[in-house]
């Protein structure tokens, strides 16, 4: 995908420099302050999932690309060299129930799902490709 | 990510600032689980300087109540902004947990 892109080893110590770059893009394009940090956040959990399940048996490089698409949209591209890895698999975690009951795993997935307007994976040689596409509103600048 | 600790009557109130994210969540999950090692079991987390809190951050809350719920104490929220107020809509944990606007508030319910 055509943009700027940011490549760095996949890992937490990286986590914060990927954060800022997804952030200084967004705000470019105009997004307000909540919309940005739901957008720090969804790139968080997209990377942290990255991290622990495509990266857990080997290491390797992510490939952060940021690009806004006119008035459609911001767009962000995320891609690793792991394992397969699909969150649009994942399922739904149960956000009901007590302080006992509730499971602490999943939430970051349904965050991806719930805030951002479109999230395609695709597999593409030996790479996970996961879009994220965040629609401008009427109240972005 | 910064942690100040003062006592309020019964009540342990930890102050919050900067980011929880999956970096700092588990210095976040320590401190708190060390006042409870401490003998403490009313903790109110004061989030009014927290600006961002992500899944890792969560699943540090939610250790943190299991743990307080296990020896008989609770954990309240006080002064959620922004994104930190969305995320715990979102996720459910404002119904789980007793949120307030203020510490006043809270220390006068709790």
């Amino acid at each position: 995908m055509e943009g700027v892109s940011l490549r760095l080893p996949a890992g937490l110590e990286n986590l914060e420099q990927f954060i800022s770059f997804v952030s200084g893009q967004a705000r470019q394009y105009g997004f307000d302050s909540l919309r940005l940090k739901e957008i720090e956040l969804c790139t968080e959990e997209a990377l942290v999932n990255i991290f622990n399940y495509a990266y857990s048996e080997k290491t390797g490089d992510v490939v952060l690309t940021c690009r806004g698409d006119g008035d459609k949209g911001f767009i962000i591209e995320i891609c690793d060299y792991g394992e397969p890895f699909n969150i649009n698999s994942i399922p739904t975690p149960e956000i009901d129930g007590d302080i006992t009951d509730r499971k602490v795993g999943g939430l970051g997935i349904y965050f991806i799902h719930r805030l951002i307007d479109e999230v395609i994976y695709r597999r593409e040689g030996d790479m996970n490709i996961l879009t994220f596409i965040i629609y401008k509103k009427q109240s972005d600048t | 990510m910064e942690i100040d600790f003062r006592k309020e009557g019964r009540a342990q109130i930890a102050s919050v600032k900067g980011r929880i994210d999956a970096v700092t969540a588990p210095e976040f999950e320590k401190k708190m689980l060390e006042v409870i090692e401490q003998g403490e079991r009313t903790i109110l987390i004061n989030m009014s300087g927290l600006e961002y809190i992500s899944s890792a951050g969560l699943r540090s809350i939610l250790t943190i109540a299991k743990k307080l719920k296990a020896e008989n104490g609770e954990v309240f929220f006080v002064a959620l902004q922004g994104a930190v107020e969305e995320v715990f809509k979102i996720s459910g944990f404002h119904s789980i947990f007793k949120v307030f606007d203020s510490e006043k508030s809270a220390l006068e319910k709790i």
